[in-house]
């Protein structure tokens, strides 16, 4: 069973990462981080999708150790069309703007998932990860586009939304497309959390009953939104180490070639 | 955005950051992550002047009472200085 820090000492375990441009949505040259296991495979691949905060450092750490357990991951750039400069400067940017499309978001994963797909050592399986608003546009790109075999929800906000809650940038809420979605869904929650409340993460669990979806939801006790951020005091770590494994099991076990 | 909550006016004021003084254009008040504050959610105050740059940005986070308390102290001295003229 893949669990972390569970790797053989004489075992091979490495690998590489990158700054990498791909053809995103439209065709647009996107930025995007890349960590890849030393390997020929065949491996899964993972997009992983960044939080609001934006296209940081802790998502490049993220996708190293989604690398290390043998994944292929691409975090695509989701803020590449509004400029470039410190992470923090380019997300006020965006959040001056309204945030990010949809369209465009879904359009630069489903790109991605192209481009791992177009790797050698690709197994054809391709899940996909975010935290936050990236949690939430995992759910919005997989419910939209197919391609995507396993999505991971972190606690994304705004997956139920209230009419007065749709913009121009986010149209839909995601919990409308749950018939769409065909992929199975691990979605990992922090009770003391209001971004999704306990009560908005029970009206997606209703809808997915519902609509007969396959999935799994984790709630966690005395952890609120963002518990795996370990450069904030929102880090939980039991909590989170726990999350973590079950998302190793979850894409073990819906990823394999 | 988790909470969507974010305003933006236009401004006229200059800013100071790292390298220097510069024209300020426009503000963004927005709730939502903080980037550097040690709650969950802060009040996120940007002025910015994007025609120069993404780095032209002076940033501050602050919690719900600063923020109550500035705006108190913001009203305070414009009807102040509004009852001087």
């Amino acid at each position: 069973m893949d669990t972390w820090n569970t790797f053989r000492t004489d075992g091979h375990v490495g690998i590489t990462t990158e700054i990498i441009k791909y053809s995103g949505g439209g065709g647009d040259q996107v930025h995007a981080y890349v960590a890849r296991p030393h390997t020929d495979g065949p491996v899964p691949g993972i997009v992983a999708v960044h939080h609001m905060p934006g296209w940081d450092e802790f998502y490049q750490e993220f996708s190293e150790r989604l690398a290390r357990h043998g994944y292929n991951v691409i975090c695509p750039d989701l803020y590449c069309r509004f400029g470039h400069g410190l992470s923090d400067d380019v997300t006020a940017k965006v959040r001056a703007e309204g945030g990010v499309h949809d369209d465009s978001v879904v359009a630069d994963c489903e790109a991605a998932a192209g481009w791992l797909n177009a790797q050698p050592n690709t197994n054809g399986k391709v899940g996909i990860i975010g935290s936050c608003s990236g949690g939430r546009h995992a759910v919005l790109a997989a419910s939209r586009v197919p391609g995507f075999n396993a999505v991971v929800d972190l606690w994304g906000g705004g997956v139920v939304m209230s009419e007065d809650q749709l913009s121009p940038a986010r149209p839909v809420a995601p919990i409308d497309l749950t018939s769409h979605l065909g992929a199975p869904l691990l979605g990992i929650f922090g009770n003391d959390d209001q971004h999704p409340t306990p009560e908005q993460v029970d009206i997606h669990e209703a809808e997915l009953e519902k609509q007969s979806n396959v999935y799994e939801f984790h709630r966690y006790d005395g952890a609120g939104h963002g518990f795996f951020y370990y450069h904030t005091p929102m880090y939980r770590p039991v909590q989170a180490m726990d999350a973590w494994n079950k998302i190793f099991a979850f894409f073990a076990m819906n990823l394999a070639g | 955005m988790c909470t969507t909550i974010s305003n933006t006016t236009p401004i006229a004021g200059v800013g100071k950051g790292p390298g220097g003084w510069f024209p300020l254009i426009q503000a963004t008040v927005a709730y939502d992550h903080a980037t550097h504050s040690v709650a969950e959610h802060a009040l996120l105050l940007d002025f910015t002047n994007y025609d120069i740059g993404t780095e032209a940005r002076v940033a501050l986070e602050m919690d719900l009472a600063s923020g109550k308390a500035l705006l108190e102290q913001l009203r305070g001295a414009i009807e102040a200085a509004e009852a001087s003229v």
